[in-house]
């Protein structure tokens, strides 16, 4: 039937090649009956020419300026039909566009038809298939066309509730590159699906990758790499070196494949975007997409041309230009929509806030849309809330009650309480209980609570360095956050000190203990669990290598950890008092305990002075069989002990203690279920730098 | 044309002999053979790649449609995969749709 088609012939010649006036939407590039269509657009572009390719070659097969009558409007579309007779197939061509048009920086204006343009729209982008290969002089990064005929077998969203989610921050590369990973295809989404039953196994429900839109690692002036890929070259494509199948085109599917395995382990997928900045950078950077169809449009110019830098990297996107807005949409609902994916962070949110000249934004255009997207609806939406130009929305980021946030208080208070500042417990309170002080009605769920990320020191290196060392990244140590709130415990870097090591070891786990016992999302960074350093570099983005990459052999090394945070990350889904969708009331309501009490070395009294070192809170909820979950923690981060009345556990339980930081492994964590119950009911001791939680179990009949 | 095919029907079971190059071009051929098949209504279909020297994505997106052609269940058989297109079908997912084996021979004796 569908070769009786009036559109499926062409109409006109262009350089012998038989085409016709293409399809206005969608945009990009789309196989249809007897051809391709191709539609890109571009509102100050004077002519546009269509330029193919045959797969590797570097000189275009042949070039087809748009006739006049194939615009509609600033879109440009035509149908090409006769590939078979070019010697072209879908996987053997690659196409680019010419835009012709005003070169005038000082209007925003820079066209260049000498350049050979990435359609923004490409699903598929070939070039760099090869992680290092050298670039194409001409055209390094070229559109393809996609198939969209994976096999999704039933797929569904695993949609989890947000209050369950257990956050896993990951590099696809950097999580089995590693020699020790031990997989067949290391640093690939087929290697990171053969480690998926690690991360079953931790416990995790949700792995957020990091940037996974095709982007040049070659791309940095001041090092050989740009490892994390925060330059991205073609948002609507995979990154072709991550799958393993790359060189056959195919890393559409091996990411797909990627989502479809980890939903049927009941893994979300949240992906990492970056739409503040593209990998074009400021004036001197290249022409690889966007500045060349559209500068004006896409990006944010000074009133004399030159790019605002709101993102610390060059140029902004000007995400709440209606067309710019459009193109987020398209993309995201893509994702959303072909790839299953589950949500996504957005990298330096507060940026996709403002206006075209920079001015913050109460109700940005943008992020209203985002919110209320029929395909996107299902989808966690979390914000970076903070740019690199000084604008933090922690608390403040427009959310239309959908938006989550990284809090970066959170962090920062559990990072001071820990290391032991004063003044830091009424803080440590407000964050352990969702910081609904900040996010009000939108409940705990808007928290995103992290202690470390990608982005800063790891865990290990928190507690092992007072200092960044990034002199490794080529900039003399000047680059990277100098604010980590970190402390080395007595030495700096690395050390054979015992007392040094077992201070260190009880520090991280007090962090991780806060982490996963605190109202809110939490996320654990990739590696914390078994004591990852990057050797006190704090800004790793550059270092492809052992430094950045996760070493297996630590999660024997470190197995003692490994297994306190698995037994951790039990007891948070055991536990629903810790997993809030709304902020714990502190207050009694008919009898029933508060939702949230505290208490410090008497019950029911705590310490909000700002000398005092010790929080101490119970968590109570009403479970579906009617009964209580309650769960006691207490986090002290003075140097000496203390001895804690423990407040009443509820009518017919008694207390049992889970987690203990002072105590030797294995008595530092017990497995869910099975935690020993306290001998005294009444008092408990807790070490120094230390923290405590303690389970509400039922009283036996012999008790 | 580089690709050399061949299909023989057999009690509910195609085999289909390929040599040479099976890529995008020469791809929409086995899918042809592969519509013949379905309308044989066979409930096998061995395809016999030992002799094929190169397989691109569209030679491995034929299994796909094949899958998606025949009746449910129909068992879709690959022999002589080179290790290289082997790997790349596992690792994209498609290992699901299609059985790997060595050779016919081992495919008969595990019969």
């Amino acid at each position: 039937m569908l070769e009786t088609r009036v559109d499926a012939y062409p109409t006109h010649r262009i350089g012998g090649v038989p085409v016709r006036a293409g399809r206005t939407l969608p945009f990009g590039a789309t196989p249809v009956p007897g051809g391709v269509n191709f539609s890109v657009y571009s509102n100050n572009a004077t002519a546009m020419t269509l330029v193919l390719f045959r797969r590797g070659e570097a000189a275009p097969l042949v070039e087809l300026p748009f006739p006049p009558s194939f615009r509609r409007g600033g879109v440009y579309a035509m149908t090409v039909f006769g590939l078979d007779d070019l010697g072209l197939d879908v996987e053997t061509l690659e196409y680019g566009y010419r835009a012709d048009g005003p070169s005038r920086p000082q209007d925003g204006h820079r066209f260049d038809p000498g350049t050979i343009l990435l359609d923004p729209y490409a699903k598929l982008v070939g070039g760099r298939e090869v992680w290092d290969a050298p670039r194409d002089a001409v055209y390094p990064y070229r559109g393809r066309i996609a198939l969209d005929d994976f096999d999704w077998e039933d797929d569904r969203p695993p949609g989890i509730r947000p209050e369950d989610l257990i956050v896993y921050e990951l590099h696809v590369r950097g999580f089995t590159r590693h020699p020790s990973s031990g997989v067949r295809a290391p640093g690939t989404f087929a290697g990171l699906v053969e480690r998926l039953p690690y991360l079953v196994d931790l416990g995790v429900n949700c792995v957020e990758l990091m940037p996974v839109f095709e982007f040049d690692e070659l791309d940095n002036p001041r090092g050989p790499h740009n490892y994390w890929g925060y330059n991205t070259v073609g948002f609507f494509a995979p990154k072709a070196s991550y799958a393993a199948s790359g060189p056959y085109g195919m890393q559409v599917d091996e990411m797909k494949n990627l989502v479809k395995q980890f939903h049927r382990a009941g893994i979300e997928v949240v992906l990492d975007v970056v739409f503040n900045h593209t990998a074009e950078g400021n004036e001197r950077g290249p022409s690889i997409s966007f500045r060349g169809l559209d500068n004006s449009t896409y990006y944010m110019l000074t009133p004399d041309g030159h790019y605002y830098n709101f993102s610390g990297t060059g140029n902004t996107v000007n995400c709440n230009h209606p067309v710019v807005r459009e193109f987020v949409l398209d993309c995201l609902r893509h994702w959303a929509a072909e790839f299953h994916v589950d949500g996504f962070r957005f990298d330096l949110a507060a940026v996709l806030g403002r206006a075209p000249d920079g001015t913050v934004l109460a109700n940005p255009p943008l992020l209203e849309s985002l919110a209320h997207d029929p395909v996107l609806r299902d989808c966690k939406l979390i914000a970076e809330a903070w740019d690199a130009a000084g604008l933090y929305q922690v608390g403040s980021f427009p959310s239309y009650c959908r938006w989550s946030e990284w809090n970066g208080r959170y962090r920062d208070a559990v990072r001071r309480f820990v290391k032991g500042d004063l003044g830091t417990v009424g803080e440590l309170a407000a964050r352990m209980t969702g910081s609904t002080d900040i996010y009000g009605p939108r409940g705990p769920v808007a928290s995103v609570n992290f202690v470390t990320s990608h982005d800063g020191f790891t865990l290990r290196d928190l507690v092992s360095y007072n200092r960044k060392h990034n002199e490794l990244n080529g900039e003399e140590n000047r680059d990277g956050d100098s604010a980590n709130h970190s402390w080395n415990c007595g030495h700096e870097g690395p050390t054979d000190d015992p007392d040094v090591l077992a201070l260190r070891a009880r520090q991280v786990r007090n962090a991780l203990l806060l982490l996963l016992t605190s109202h809110g999302i939490p996320m654990l960074l990739a590696g914390d669990e078994m004591g990852r350093t990057q050797q006190g570099n704090n800004n790793a983005y550059c270092h492809d290598g052992p430094l950045s990459w996760i070493d297996w052999d630590l999660a024997r090394e470190h197995r003692d950890l490994h297994r306190f945070v698995r037994n951790a990350i039990a007891f948070r889904r055991a536990h629903p008092a810790l997993r809030r969708g709304e902020g714990a009331l502190g207050h009694s309501v008919d009898g029933r305990l508060p939702e949230v009490s505290w208490h410090g070395v008497h019950a029911w009294t705590p310490d909000w002075s700002p000398h005092s070192r010790l929080v101490a809170a119970m968590f109570s909820t009403m479970r579906d069989d009617g009964g209580y979950d309650c769960v006691y923690v207490a986090a002290n981060s003075y140097w000496e002990g203390h001895v804690l009345e423990l407040p009443a556990p509820p009518e017919g339980t008694v207390w049992h203690l889970f987690a203990d930081t002072a105590a030797a492994p294995p008595h530092d964590a017990h497995e869910p279920g099975r935690e020993p119950r306290l001998a005294d009911q009444v008092r408990v001791s807790i070490g120094p730098r230390a923290t405590l939680v303690l389970v509400a179990r039922e009283r036996l009949p012999e008790e | 044309m580089t690709l050399d095919a061949k299909m023989h029907i057999d009690e509910g079971t195609a085999t289909i002999r390929l040599s040479g190059e099976l890529d995008g071009r020469s791809a929409p051929r086995l899918n042809l053979l592969i519509s013949d098949a379905v309308a044989a209504q066979v409930r096998r279909l061995v395809l016999l790649v030992s002799d094929v020297t190169y397989m691109s994505s569209a030679g491995i997106r034929c299994l796909l449609f094949a899958h998606q052609k025949l009746p449910r269940g129909a068992e879709i058989v690959l022999v002589g995969t080179r290790q290289e297109v082997a790997e790349t079908i596992r690792m994209t997912g498609f290992d699901r749709t299609v059985v790997m084996q060595e050779s016919v021979e081992r495919e008969s004796a595990e019969a």
